[in-house]
């Protein structure tokens, strides 16, 4: 049987379907979750998909942190479950300090969307453990407030941990503290991404393939660790 | 809060007095409190007076005070002497109007003619009250009742070919085709120019939500849109105010509400620079068994309310706006431009389609221009049945509206629903899921009861009580007089052809770059890097491609393709012709992706029709678009007019802006525009004539507007069109890129940097190389075809009757665009001329970024004041580090 994931639905959320469509073109068995129900029905992975909850009211990814999903995915994520955030979920991640940062507006004010080369970081997390560190991708970016920010402190320990996933090449699209595009955390089941690898998953409507490494190696996460990831869930309930 | 069952103003069998509307206090059908709405949903019958305590009383003294309103059954019966006073009332009753005939009424300031008033007074047998003078005088505007376009517009319905396809057509909301058994498409283009002078941003927002509201009410899910723009001169400073407001306005929305924006146009004209034109188009698709109908029908059903809150915002914006030339004071008309909030259409959306997949609805219509007037009149008129409205259960934003300002509010992500009692609950219960507010405010009642009125109530009187048609179908309609413009004689007269021509091949080459980099030709990844065109992860192709294509069904790989053109120069030179080019460019652009055209919308731009000159450039292109379409056999499904684009004496340049939809089998076998592989040859498709009148070259070279406009032979394109879907389908193509705008020069040199493929051409014998690159002839395409499939190429062009002369090779990528024995111009050096222009007129905010740091640094939250001094240090740092971000916006090539 293939491995669950389960997409978050917001009032707001646009990509929902793309990131479904993305983890069955990967091989798993996408489910809708709905923000309003704390219940994550048993998935393997969540992914909080792309869009502007709640309209980007108050600050993007402020008020669905406060989403009943979100309490149940935050202790979940602490327990091991392998999360996901493209774009506005990143920004959700964020809020909700699963992540740390913030993505402020970029820093040219506008809203853009153009085919990104990135340069992975790291493969030590549940979603790009299928790539080579260094190796270079070509995704779909799209964002008005995706300009990663931190405090010296915590840009140094991303570095210094190897948590940066993916940095921003051939061009920074919106202003991103030392290029970064993506980050994990400490236990590398959580990454925060801003380009969109759901949007790299077929030729004929992408940029390229690139976006399946995400999928696929969340897979091959869950088939090399279920036995740990169901004691760290039976800790987390 | 305590409600009671009765919230329905049922005028079926007793008189209007009898039935005491809720108080706004006691609003039943909120969709915050579903469940409270369940008994009044099913018992509507009980409409005897069950009103809330606070209710009760007002009831019995307005009943008091109207004896003689208690048994009137249908006629509006005379009012008791001496009619209330204003005061007393504090608004304009039937009863008040019936008993002060003689009273003045604005209805010149509100944009209705004498003629057009005293129509009113024969239609109501007593003047209107203030309510359904406002009603009157939008649903009568140009904007609302086609007034001046009516009588030419019906030759779309009258020259349209049959088409088994067509599902619904002109009149509905938008047209809507059948593609496969199983789906449909909906499409129309619609306009938003006069709020987008007067507030750029909201302006161009709320087009693209009125337009997708269109196609949603249609049954459909939208799911792309396109927008055509016409700005000023690109330097000059209105253009500079405008364009960066409306393209983010169009992105913010279309964004937000997670539409890809696929295509579209970018145009600059002088003509345009005090009535800047912001075209939207929007496309969605259906199953067939889903399409809705704005019919009100079914009496004791009711009529409810979704969505945003009536708010202040948008009143009058049809008739101030959209109706009337700017002038001096146009910057005080800001408060009648919309404003939209993207996030709730987006929940409107949803709600909406699975309302309808759950088939709960008779009827539903979008609130646009003219509000819930507009939406209450027409869902009446169509289901020709009566109407009962209680005006004090409308959530308002403030609660000081009167009821002229709640009837004619054009406050955005709004709907109206006609639902069965007993779907009611469910409704609103869909509606609470997704945070959208809902509210039963009346009820359908039967034609024969009352003669199928609609009335409106407000604290506990009636304010409105008029035929619905009178309002949606009889307004007036003016034979307006036409005279072709004095001065097209001498237009017509001063050619282009005789211009001073480049002929030396470093003037060619000059001329390349050079029309390359003009505001019109140039890249324009500045403007479109701000939409979203990756969303629902169907967009097989979009901008800068000549047509946008979508997956609309991932199994069987259809999809489909669509373009929207336009050309003022060549309308103002001849607006019969030009129409039809608008409609041959559009037509050709979706040929060129292999699609098979099927259905037409359209977007007409005109000045004033008041003026006969205007009115002459009108009923030309509305003709010779009609024809155009007979001619190819397509159909127009829907469209839209735009009139009074004028500042003063001077109007726009006729713009008919056509949009074409195309048919694919298979999205795969789509063909995209630029040159993908070397030593592919390539062919130019179509004759090749010296016309360069009304050209880009004429207008960036020399500033010149003269002459007559290239030929137009619709039975060429249809040859054309049939070649180019045929060598798709056979896998022929490489790449194919529609000639129209700067000729075969730009063609070339967009086909080369699409994805930095150089090509080596040798210009065949005839005409002068000039002419060859730039004349702008109609029913040409350059291809690209795949090696060795050439000879099977030109033999299927020969076969169908289709020029095709062999113009080179694709070169390596990164080299060069070389014409034997002319020039050679290095990619790169094409690149930067292409790629430079918006940028540079443009790009300035980008530069202020660096001001702006410590601002956008103390935004974040928790972080800030850590942060605010962190990126202030960081950022000389930063700058280094992302070296490409620099101060411009687009640093990429668009390849």
């Amino acid at each position: 049987m293939s491995a669950i994931i389960g997409v978050v639905t917001f009032p707001g959320s646009l990509d929902d379907r793309d990131a479904a469509r993305a983890a069955a073109r990967g091989g798993a068995t996408p489910v809708r979750l709905w923000h309003a129900d704390s219940d994550l029905h048993r998935v393997d992975a969540v992914i909080l998909p792309g869009g502007f909850s709640y309209g980007d009211y108050l600050r993007c990814g402020a008020i669905a942190r406060f989403a009943p999903v979100m309490e149940t995915i935050a202790d979940a994520a602490r327990g091991g479950l392998p999360v996901l955030g493209i774009c506005n979920g990143f920004q959700i991640l964020c809020e909700a300090h699963l992540l740390p940062g913030a993505l402020t507006r970029n820093q040219h004010l506008h809203f853009r969307n153009r085919d990104q080369r990135l340069r992975i970081g790291t493969a030590a997390s549940a979603w790009t453990n299928q790539f080579l560190p260094g190796q270079e991708i070509l995704i779909p970016v799209k964002n008005g407030e995706g300009r990663f920010v931190a405090d010296s402190r915590t840009l140094d320990e991303l570095e210094a941990e190897d948590r940066v996933v993916a940095r921003y090449i051939g061009g920074n699209p919106n202003g991103s503290l030392l290029d970064i595009a993506a980050i994990r955390n400490e236990a590398g089941n959580v990454v925060g991404i801003m380009p969109h690898p759901e949007h790299a998953i077929d030729e004929l409507t992408g940029p390229s393939l690139d976006g399946l490494g995400f999928f696929a190696s969340v897979l091959k996460h869950l088939a090399g660790s279920s036995v740990r990831m169901a004691a760290n869930q039976g800790v987390a309930a | 809060m305590t409600t009671t069952p009765e919230t329905i103003v049922d005028g079926s069998d007793s008189g209007p007095a009898g039935e005491p509307p809720e108080t706004p206090e006691a609003k039943a059908t909120d969709a915050q409190a579903p469940e409270a709405q369940a008994p009044e949903a099913q018992a509507p019958e009980a409409q005897a007076p069950e009103a809330t305590d606070t209710t009760a009383e007002d009831v019995e003294e307005a009943e008091a005070a109207e004896p003689a309103e208690t048994e009137s059954t249908g006629e509006p019966a005379p009012a008791p002497a001496p009619a209330p006073t204003w005061k007393e009332v504090g608004f304009d009753t039937v009863a008040r109007a019936t008993g002060t005939p003689f009273e003045h009424q604005p209805f010149l300031e509100l944009g209705l003619q004498d003629d057009e008033h005293a129509k009113i007074e024969q239609i109501l047998g007593r003047r209107p009250t203030e309510s359904e003078l406002a009603m009157y005088s939008i649903m009568w505007s140009e904007h609302c009742s086609y007034k001046s376009s009516k009588l030419h517009l019906r030759q779309f319905g009258e020259k349209a070919p049959r088409s088994e396809r067509l599902l619904a057509g002109i009149g509905e909301n938008a047209g809507v085709v059948r593609v496969s058994d199983r789906l449909a498409v909906t499409f129309k283009v619609e306009s938003h120019n006069h709020p987008s002078f007067v507030e750029p941003y909201q302006g161009a927002a709320t087009g693209v939500g009125g337009i997708v509201r269109d196609i949603l009410a249609m049954g459909a899910r939208p799911i792309a849109v396109m927008d055509p723009l016409r700005f000023g001169a690109a330097d000059h400073e209105d253009t500079r105010r405008v364009l960066p407001g409306v393209i983010a306005g169009v992105g913010g929305y279309g964004n937000c509400l997670g539409l890809p924006n696929i295509g579209g146009e970018v145009v600059f004209d002088e003509c345009y620079r005090g009535n800047p034109l912001v075209n939207a188009l929007c496309v969605g698709v259906l199953p067939v068994g889903r399409l809705q109908s704005k019919a009100a029908t079914g009496p004791g059903n009711l009529v409810v309310l979704i969505g945003a809150k009536t708010g202040r915002d948008g009143i009058g914006g049809v008739s101030v706006l959209a109706s009337a030339t700017f002038d001096a004071e146009s910057e005080q008309r800001r408060p009648s431009v919309q404003v939209g909030d993207p996030f709730m259409e987006k929940l409107l959306i949803e709600a909406c389609l699975e309302i309808y997949d759950a088939g709960l609805v008779v009827g539903i219509q979008d609130l646009g221009g003219a509000g819930l007037t507009c939406a209450l009149a027409e869902t009446a008129a169509a289901g020709g049945t009566g109407m009962s409205v209680n005006l004090d259960l409308v959530p308002l934003r403030e609660a000081s509206m009167d009821p002229p300002e709640v009837l004619a509010s054009e406050s955005q992500e709004r709907m109206l629903l006609i639902v069965t009692p007993d779907n009611l609950p469910v409704v609103l219960s869909i509606c609470s899921r997704w945070g959208v507010l809902a509210t039963a405010i009346g009820e359908v009642v039967a034609p024969e009861v009352g003669g199928g009125r609609l009335r409106i109530w407000w604290r506990n009187e009636l304010i409105v009580d008029v035929p619905p048609g009178s309002l949606a179908d009889d307004g007036p309609v003016y034979a307006r007089p036409m005279r072709e413009p004095a001065d097209r004689i001498l237009l017509l007269a001063d050619r282009a052809e005789t211009l001073p021509q480049p002929s030396a091949a470093d003037e060619l080459r000059a001329t390349v770059l050079r029309m390359a980099a003009s505001p019109n030709l140039c890249d324009k990844t500045w403007v479109t890097e701000q939409y979203d065109r990756y969303v629902l992860g169907n967009t097989v192709l979009a901008q800068p491609e000549d047509a946008g294509v979508l997956r609309i069904d991932e199994r069987s790989g259809l999809g489909v393709a669509l373009s929207v053109d336009g050309n003022g120069r060549f309308a103002r030179l001849d607006p019969y012709t030009g129409a039809k080019l608008a409609l041959a460019e559009a037509y050709r652009n979706v040929a060129v992706t292999g699609a098979i055209p099927v259905a037409v919308t359209n977007c007409l731009n005109f000045g004033s029709p008041e003026d006969p000159g205007v009115m002459w450039q009108f009923a030309e292109a509305v003709r010779g678009l009609a024809d155009g379409c007979q001619e190819l056999g397509i159909p127009v499904t829907g469209g839209n007019v735009s009139f009074y684009n004028q500042t003063g004496t001077m109007a726009i340049h006729p713009t008919p802006v056509v949009g074409v939809l195309g048919l694919l089998a298979n999205v795969a076998a789509r063909v995209p525009m630029g040159f993908a592989n070397a030593g592919d040859p390539i062919f130019i498709l179509g004759e090749t004539r010296d016309e360069l009148s009304g050209s880009e070259w004429a207008h960036v070279t020399h500033g010149h507007l003269g002459g007559t406009p290239p030929t137009v032979d619709l039975a060429a394109e249809q040859r054309l069109a049939g070649v180019l879907a045929e060598a798709a389908r056979v896998g022929h193509l490489a790449a194919a890129h529609d000639l129209s705008d700067g000729g075969l020069a730009q063609a070339l040199v967009e086909a080369c940097l699409r994805r930095g493929f150089g090509a080596q051409i040798t210009l065949p014998d005839g005409l002068p190389p000039f002419v060859q690159l730039f004349s702008e002839s109609a029913a040409r395409v350059l291809v690209s075809v795949s090696r060795g499939q050439e000879a099977a190429f030109a033999a299927l062009a020969a076969e169908r009757g289709v020029p095709c002369a062999a113009l080179g090779a694709v070169r390596a990528p990164s080299s060069v665009l070389a014409v034997e024995g002319l020039f050679d111009i290095p990619l790169d050096e094409l690149r930067e001329a292409h790629t430079g222009t918006l940028p540079a007129l443009f790009g300035e905010l980008a530069s202020r970024t660096g001001e702006q740091s410590g601002e956008l640094a103390s935004r974040t939250g928790e972080q800030s004041g850590e942060l605010a001094s962190r990126t202030g240090e960081q950022s000389g740092e930063l700058a280094s580090r992302t070296g490409e971000l620099s101060g411009e916006l687009a640093t990429e090539p668009g390849s």
